[in-house]
């Protein structure tokens, strides 16, 4: 369980040289845009272009700092257990927000609830039923009936009439 | 004194029975959202924010929705502290400090003594700060009416470069945090020449990143990854608060009126200056524990220990909206939030708001005084109930609050494309924190990386960029050299610590 999965040599490198690229490519498109001096002031691109270089600069000396981690200073970033938990809850989530679109919130919502609590907590089905489909009843009301604000709806909701 | 006779105007307005009840609402609010591991009070009044659009149209609403806003934020600073002692958690980045002493005090069972101590600290703090609000807030806002762009980039430059001179980060961490807000800040349509700006022939990134949220991913889905790091299960002591405890803590509270002076005063320095509640609050444990006569047993379970940095953490927070509202700075992110609210509803932070809007600010400056009383009555009296929802397992908790998260990025604009943003944001989130990339300096860049941009384009035109406007008069000479002292000065510090080695 707990074999460390990155270390934070490789996590810091790897996030500044992100940084780095994001960088160079706020660089790029701010030049492309003209990055100078006009005759009526600066361009469009003139303020991102020197954001996108102190990016790069500050991400080089990140990086470097990040390569000379070495033996005890190079700790565990994550463990394979705690990658698995943290990978059990973003996965999900993103297929989460990917149905969104198609099923509407609230549907989407009480099926994402019910299966962290079958497969993570293990709770019987009724349980599982009363507080998944609650929630999404009680964001129903909150939003839509109190505060009267729409939330993204599906088939379900068009079928029962609520759309 | 003109102030008070303006305060007496704003608690006319703040004590109308409408405002009264959305305090309580608010400060509940806050307190579950405090004691919730994933919302805090950034971005748990980011997701609220949506709410509030339509209640800010009726006439007076703004002041109830920034009373709604403001409450929510000074119950979730009440709320940390009671995870913080009784399961060691801090819920909020600014009771982690509360945690050397106050957990201690909890499993000795002493957790009563330990909470009372922390509520009215927190209380004390506050009103420190609420009164430094009402008397300085006024001859600061007359004193930025005279600004121009080059004092307010001036302004905007000191903000920045104090996040570099005074976190606790790494500097070229803060600065490349910071300037990754700046880019986000910068995406969407260029204001001055209406130059699409790192769009990259996407029309979903027309209008920019918005920063509520960034705040939610980052602050929310990030933290929920952090928590889950540590396992499924909390593993509290019990909460029990008895008026006998409460009464015999309270006699014990004022031998240390001196640490919560000292407390207070760090408290309001740091959030004026925008330090932040959460430096100030480690700040003033570190002072408590120097001038302590007990300051060796600091951590074994000191009432004093709590005292200390619960005091500074609730005068920080307050006092981080002081910039907010007379200059258009906010000093910390939940600050930086309510300044996007404010943006919504139509208002201009800044120092016209203390000429244009006096309802509004004075009702908002007499809702601090009233709603932290508030807070002190709720979180002394329910306690059980709040640690209560800290007992429901995190499967069931964990989900509901990625839910929620969710439908706050999609009511901010309707769009699902934000609600992926989210998810980016809290993966990112979750990488920075762990790697001590500072979030608060990214946060106030997307905020104010608009309004830094064009004061700065401003200043130039009017100079016919020449730099050295930034110089031109004492008042913005001294913000600006002030400003580069505090960028060079983790410089100087490490220059300090290596010839003291070397020597």
């Amino acid at each position: 369980m707990s074999r460390p999965a990155f270390r934070y040599k490789s996590a810091e490198t790897a996030v500044a040289a992100l940084f780095f690229l994001l960088g160079l490519l706020v660089m790029w498109d701010s030049a492309r845009l003209g990055a100078r001096w006009a005759e009526d002031g600066p361009q469009a691109g003139y303020f991102p272009f020197y954001i996108g270089l102190f990016i790069c600069v500050a991400s080089a000396v990140n990086f470097a700092g990040g390569l000379r981690l070495k033996g005890e200073a190079n700790r565990t970033f994550v463990e394979t257990g705690q990658l698995t938990l943290v990978l059990a809850v973003l996965v999900p989530a993103a297929i989460y927000v990917a149905l969104i679109g198609w099923l509407g919130i609230y549907i989407t919502s009480a099926v994402f609830i019910a299966f962290f609590m079958r497969w993570l907590g293990k709770y019987a089905w009724w349980k599982v039923a009363v507080v998944s489909i609650g929630t999404s009843a009680v964001f129903y009301l909150v939003f839509e009936i109190w505060f009267l604000v729409p939330l993204p709806k599906g088939p379900l909701e068009e079928v029962l009439g609520l759309g | 004194m003109a102030e008070i006779e303006a305060l007496m105007h704003g608690f006319a307005v703040a004590l109308s029975l409408k405002n009264v009840a959305f305090m309580f609402v608010g400060i509940i609010l806050g307190v579950i959202i405090g004691v919730l591991p994933g919302l805090g009070g950034a971005n748990g009044v980011a997701i609220l924010l949506p709410l509030t659009f339509s209640m800010a149209q009726s006439p007076g609403g703004t002041t109830t929705a920034i009373i709604l806003l403001s409450c929510i934020y000074w119950g979730a600073l009440f709320g940390g502290a009671i995870t913080s002692i009784l399961f060691n958690i801090p819920g909020e980045p600014w009771s982690v400090a509360t945690t050397f002493d106050g957990y201690p005090l909890a499993q000795q069972g002493r957790a009563g003594a330990a909470l009372t101590a922390a509520f009215t600290s927190s209380f004390v703090g506050a009103l420190i700060a609420v009164i430094v609000i009402t008397f300085l807030s006024p001859i600061v806002a007359s004193f930025a009416l005279e600004f121009g762009p080059p004092e307010f980039f001036a302004v905007y430059l000191l903000t920045f470069c104090a996040f570099v001179g005074m976190s606790k980060e790494p500097p070229f961490k803060t600065i490349a945090s910071m300037m990754i807000g700046f880019a986000l800040a910068a995406v969407g349509t260029d204001p001055v020449t209406g130059a699409l700006r790192l769009t990259f022939g996407t029309e979903k990134l027309l209008n920019g990143f918005d920063f509520l949220v960034a705040v939610i991913g980052l602050f929310g889905i990030g933290e929920i990854l952090l928590t889950l790091e540590e396992g499924l299960e909390f593993k509290g002591a019990r909460a029990k608060l008895s008026l006998g405890v409460v009464l015999e803590t309270w006699k014990e509270l004022p031998r240390y009126w001196m640490t919560s002076l000292r407390a207070a005063a760090v408290g309001c320095f740091m959030g004026i200056v925008p330090g932040g509640a959460t430096p100030a609050s480690f700040m003033s444990y570190g002072v408590a524990r120097r001038f302590s006569r007990d300051g060796d047993k600091f951590g074994s379970g000191q009432v004093e220990g709590v005292v200390a940095p619960e005091t500074a953490a609730h005068a920080a927070g307050t006092s981080a909206l002081l910039p907010m509202l007379t200059l258009g700075v906010p000093g910390s992110p939940t600050a930086a939030v309510l300044l996007g609210g404010l943006l919504i509803w139509g208002l201009q932070p800044g120092p016209l708001l203390f000429v244009e809007q006096k309802d509004f600010v004075w009702g908002l400056i007499a809702s601090m005084y009233l709603g932290n009383i508030a807070g002190l009555i709720v979180v002394l009296t329910c306690v059980p109930a709040f640690a209560a929802i800290l007992r429901i397992p995190f499967s069931v908790i964990a989900p509901i609050i990625v839910v929620i998260c969710a439908i706050g990025s999609y009511t901010v604009h309707n769009s699902i494309f934000d609600v992926w943003m989210m998810v980016v944001f809290g993966v990112a989130g979750y990488l920075l924190k762990k790697l001590s990339y500072p979030l608060a300096p990214m946060v106030l860049a997307i905020v104010l990386g608009d309004r830094a941009e064009a004061a700065f384009r401003q200043a130039m035109l009017v100079s016919q960029g020449d730099l050295r406007v930034f110089f031109s008069n004492a008042l913005v000479g001294t913000m600006t050299g002030l400003a580069l002292v505090l960028l060079v000065w983790p410089l100087v510090t490490w220059l300090l610590s290596r010839s003291r080695a070397s020597a």
